[in-house]
């Protein structure tokens, strides 16, 4: 056990607060975000202790969520470390800002606290927020618990400015399931976080019109450079080939902090990218993302004590998306069932799902792969369907027959 | 034109590869500013109105540059004798 961890204190805390808590020692120099529906209580917490001097943070309070992002771009141009939260209608705000934060390179870390999209208005957990998000060139992890809420923001700030990586990094915790609901949650020393994420050093570039001097990639005005003006056909393709290689990059970075990370607290979880359970004999197995695989893992247990040969593969990072790690955790697998949080209209299956099928395309061993489409707006995933969903799929895996690819499970007809 | 860079031969984070001096963006004018230097007066609105820089004042007179001038005439409206004439460029 890491010497750290006996210093470690246990506090009550909600996601949302947990999320505050991991800001509030990242040494973040400054916070732009806009109230909504269920972060509100990251910026508020966190407001409290901008206002009580706990954190030397320049708190901007916009006027909206596209302005909280915009003062990030800004801010993490000149150099700073950028925190925003947002969820929602507010992500769907800040949509263009997205791809310029990611396009610039601008390692910004922002919480979302995932919840359905209007029409018909609903402030409770689906993922369509951040699944609208997916292409927007950002690094979306999901968390399970409000512990690792905790955890994955102090690791997003090493990811984000690691030279390898640079991206701008989403944390994703389920709105109401994980943000307003309390657990035990256990928080390092401020001087070990502190000293785990470091200050964000800014990476040199060389630049040509400077007679390819080293100058540091913020904007600076002893060595003047801009970001982001016009490129045409015959550059702006070229410009965007790095991020593919960021992205590809970020996995064995998301790895290796998660490793690091895991010697100092003691947490970890699974490679980083995906946490496996039962998976070695597993003959159905269900994918899914964020705070469901708890009650999901919580059945499979049930069921591997009743002598059912079951498994959970939890998605971590969904991207950059862990294909190889995906096509390898489940090629023994018979039947494997990806459970989507959120519909892409008029495609064939969830998000998730088309990830999981097409990565599987060019194996000779591929299981039989369904798509659950559940827990819209907040429906809740009792154990008991999670249950139902097992047994289905062990009955698939024993007759080889598939009644149906896409299902819509929860739903009343 | 020199030859085009190749994807890892860019500056990281959409740093430009050139000066914004350096690109020329003169060349879609349909209309010229032509200043009169015997009618100008030297006011320098021409100068101060100009959305792009493009009046240049050297201590003795007016003139435009040409590179980066867009025809967009607002320095012939704001000059206050009429020195400026917009000629069609071919
Ligand atoms: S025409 Fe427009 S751009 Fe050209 S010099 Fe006059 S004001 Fe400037
Ligand atoms: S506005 Fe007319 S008079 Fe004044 S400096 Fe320009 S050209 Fe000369």
């Amino acid at each position: 056990m890491a010497a750290e961890r006996t210093q470690e204190i246990v506090m009550g805390l909600n996601g949302n607060e947990a999320v505050a808590w991991a800001v509030k020692q990242c040494n973040v120099d400054v916070v732009a975000a806009y109230p909504i529906t269920p972060q509100t209580i990251i910026v508020e917490e966190f407001s409290e202790f901008v206002a009580n001097g706990e954190v030397n943070t320049e708190f901007v309070p916009v006027e909206s969520e596209h302005s909280a992002l915009s003062a990030c771009v800004g801010a993490a141009a000149v150099g700073a470390r950028a925190f925003t939260a947002t969820a929602s209608q507010g992500l769907a705000l800040m949509w263009e800002i997205l791809y310029i934060a990611a396009g610039l390179r601008l390692p910004i870390v922002m919480a979302v606290v995932n919840r359905a999209l209007s029409a018909p208005i609903n402030i409770h957990c689906d993922h369509s927020d951040a699944m609208g998000a997916r292409d927007s060139g950002w690094v979306q992890l999901y968390v399970e618990d409000s512990q690792e809420a905790y955890d994955t923001v102090i690791q997003a700030f090493r990811i984000a400015e690691h030279p390898d990586v640079l991206l701008p990094v989403m944390v994703n915790l389920d709105g109401f399931f994980l943000s307003h609901t309390l657990q035990d949650v256990r928080i390092l020393p401020d001087e070990v976080v502190k000293k785990f994420v470091g200050t964000r050093d800014p990476i040199k570039i060389k630049v040509p019109y400077l007679g390819d001097k080293e100058v540091p990639l913020v904007l600076d005005g002893e060595t003047p450079i801009t970001l982001g003006p016009l490129a045409l056909p015959d550059y702006y393709f070229e410009h965007k080939m790095p991020q593919v290689e960021a992205m590809e990059k970020a996995k064995e970075v998301i790895k290796e902090v998660n490793e690091e990370y895991a010697r100092l607290s003691g947490r970890k979880y699974g490679n980083g990218l995906t946490v496996a359970y039962g998976l070695d004999d597993a003959e159905a197995a269900v994918v899914l993302l964020g705070s469901a695989a708890g009650t999901v893992r919580y059945v499979a247990r049930e069921l591997r004590r009743e002598g059912y040969k079951v498994g959970v593969l939890r998605i971590r990072a969904f991207r950059p998306f862990p294909v190889e790690d995906v096509v390898e955790k489940l090629s023994n697998v018979k039947v494997v069932c990806v459970m989507d949080r959120a519909i892409s209209y008029g495609a064939r299956g969830g998000p998730l799902f088309m990830e999981v099928r097409s990565a599987f395309y060019d194996s000779p061993e591929k299981p039989i792969i369904l798509n659950y489409i559940y827990g819209l707006g907040g429906r809740d995933l009792p154990p008991a369907v999670a249950r139902k969903i097992f047994l289905e799929l062990l009955d698939i895996a024993e007759t080889g027959r598939v009644k149906q690819l896409i299902n819509y499970v929860g739903v009343r007809e | 034109m020199s030859e085009l860079r190749g994807w890892r031969a860019l500056p990281l984070g959409t740093v430009p590869l050139k000066f914004s001096t350096e690109f020329k963006t003169g060349d879609w004018r349909t209309f010229r500013p032509v200043i009169n230097q015997e009618k100008c007066v030297k006011c320098l609105l021409c100068w101060i109105y100009c959305p792009e820089m493009s009046v240049v004042w050297d201590g003795e007179k007016v003139s435009v540059n040409y590179d980066f001038c867009k025809g967009c005439g607002i320095c012939a409206r704001e000059c206050p004798v009429k020195a400026i004439s917009m000629v069609p460029e071919r």
